[in-house]
Parts: C-alpha cells; sequence; structure tokens
C-alpha cells in the first residue's frame, strides 16, 4: 500500500464535487439543490486542504502553506452565507408557491 | 498500513459513501442526515492532512450551524407529498452519464502529477513532524488569526526587508467577508420575513 498522498485527497474531493454536481442536476427539491452547492464546495475545499499541506508531498517548501487554509476558511464563510440566502429565497418562494419543487419555478420562461 | 492510511481510508469511504447515499436517496430529511455525516467525516480529512484549524471550523459552521439552517428549511417547507419528490428516469440516465465522464476526466488528472503522488514514506513524514522546533506546531491558530490581521509570521523568514510589514495578508479578504456576511445575514432576513402585514 503506497503512503497517501495529495493524489488521493483529491481523489475523494473529486468524488464529493460529481455527487455534488449530479445532486443540484437531478434533485427537483430546492433544499436538495442546496445540498448539492454545499457537496461540491467541500470538494473544493478537500483540495485546498491537501494542497497546503506539509505532510503529504515530499516538496514541502512547494505546497501552497497557510494560504490554503486560509481559502478553505474563506469559502467555509461564503457557504454559510450562501447558504442563509438560498433559505431564504425558497421560504419566499415556498410562501408563494406551497410547494419548493424546482420545477414549478417556470414564471420567467420565455 | 499504518495509521495515516488507515483513518485516511476510513474518513475518505465515509465522506465518498455519505455523499453517493445523498445523491440516491430521494427523502429530504434523509439527504440532511447523510450530508451531516459527509461533512463530518471531511473534517477528520482536514485534521489528517494537519489543518487542525480548519477543520474545527468544519465542524462548527458547517455541520453546527449551515446542516441546522438546512435542518430547519426542510422542516419549514416540507409538507407529506412534497417529502420526497422522485427524479424521473430520463435524468437519472442523464446524470449517470454526466457524473461517469466527469469522474472520468478528474480522477486520472489527479494522479497524472507525479509530484501529487509520491507522498513522504512513513519515516520521513515521521521525521518532519520531529523535526519542527517543539511548540511551532499546533499552532496554527495563531498563524492563521495573524494572517488574517495582515501578519503573515509563516512567512517573515526570508522575505525581502522592505515587504515584511504586512505582507501578503488577508485583512482586505477578512473586512470584505465580515461586511459581506452582515449583508447577507440583513438581506436573508428581509427576504424571509412573513408577508401577513402587507397582505391583510
Amino acid at each position: 500500500m503506497e503512503p497517501v498522498g495529495i493524489s488521493h485527497f483529491m481523489a475523494v474531493g473529486a468524488i464529493m464535487f460529481v455527487c455534488g454536481v449530479v445532486s443540484m442536476a437531478t434533485k427537483r427539491n430546492a433544499l436538495g439543490v442546496l445540498m448539492g452547492v454545499e457537496l461540491v464546495l467541500n470538494g473544493a475545499n478537500v483540495n485546498f486542504v491537501a494542497l497546503s499541506s506539509k505532510f503529504l508531498t515530499t516538496a514541502p517548501g512547494r505546497s501552497l502553506g497557510l494560504d490554503g487554509q486560509f481559502i478553505a476558511l474563506f469559502v467555509i464563510v461564503l457557504a454559510a452565507a450562501e447558504a442563509a440566502v438560498a433559505l431564504a429565497i425558497t421560504l419566499n418562494f415556498y410562501n408563494n408557491h406551497s410547494t419548493v419543487d424546482v420545477d414549478r419555478a417556470d414564471e420567467l420562461k420565455g | 498500513m499504518n495509521w495515516h492510511t488507515f483513518f485516511f481510508l476510513l474518513f475518505s469511504l465515509l465522506a465518498c459513501g455519505f455523499a453517493v447515499m445523498v445523491v440516491l436517496s430521494s427523502n429530504i430529511v434523509r439527504m440532511a442526515l447523510y450530508l451531516v455525516f459527509s461533512l463530518g467525516a471531511t473534517a477528520g480529512l482536514f485534521f489528517l492532512a494537519g489543518a487542525d484549524f480548519v477543520g474545527a471550523m468544519q465542524l462548527m459552521i458547517y455541520v453546527g450551524g449551515t446542516l441546522v439552517l438546512l435542518v430547519f428549511g426542510v422542516m419549514l417547507t416540507a409538507q407529506g407529498p412534497f417529502i420526497s419528490m422522485k427524479t424521473r428516469g430520463g435524468d437519472w440516465i442523464l446524470a449517470a452519464l454526466v457524473s461517469g465522464s466527469l469522474l472520468a476526466l478528474l480522477i486520472p488528472a489527479s494522479f497524472s502529477i507525479r509530484e501529487w503522488t509520491n507522498a513522504p514514506a512513513e519515516a520521513e513524514s515521521a521525521e518532519l513532524a520531529e523535526s519542527a522546533e517543539p511548540g511551532a506546531q499546533p499552532d496554527t491558530a495563531t498563524r492563521l488569526g495573524m494572517g488574517l490581521l495582515g501578519v503573515r509570521v509563516d512567512k517573515l523568514a526570508g522575505a525581502p526587508k522592505e515587504l515584511q510589514p504586512g505582507m501578503s495578508g488577508y485583512l482586505l479578504p477578512f473586512e470584505i467577508v465580515s461586511v459581506h456576511l452582515l449583508v447577507v445575514l440583513v438581506g436573508a432576513a428581509y427576504l424571509a420575513r412573513t408577508k401577513r402585514r402587507a397582505t391583510s
């Protein structure tokens, strides 16, 4: 068994990203779409943290260093803000249509 | 197989497995539960990569805050027939196609760079952990906090003298993101308020 490197973390991030994309594309519940967005952001965060780690690479001088962790923190904060706004929009939509099915949100359809 | 590999396999299997179950489940409450497990296992991966502060923030903000928000959203909007909305069969086929091609692109790409695949051997990594001076290793939170205030204490050594004050700190993004958070919370409270007074 080879030791765990950045590539293994990136594979995990890729799987989480793809799961998020599929969840965004297929879910009809607006909250399911929101959960897909959270999964995508988490996959990106896994990549950032893996690239910033100095325990996973043979060239520690060339890792991202603390910058990757800073970016991961900002991504977490922005994801929290995005969840708050998206939830408010969903609640508003539910008040108007009494459903959260995204297929019913077609008033702007040309 | 050492403990690092064991815990990496454990946390990555948990994270990926529950992420897949989020996709496959059609019950919104169960999706929220699986998402909690997946994000918690991701926090374990962060701890394994040496990012202790980011892992703790992941547990506190994501699992503790955002997921509570999502569960509240589920409780406020879910009604009997709408609690599980089935995806149509054609959508599943398209989704499998897109996800398969995306995975076939991303996974070989992540293993294609040689610098990323050859991890330090076990002895070398232990040597790296030992070589850090005592007391300098677990202060990631201090360095991150100083960096958010604009001083990169981890990069001061070896930097040119005139660049050292305020060297590529994150003070401006920190201020922007705090104002952004305030605006977002005010906007969310405005958007989600009840409309009863306006109508009656």
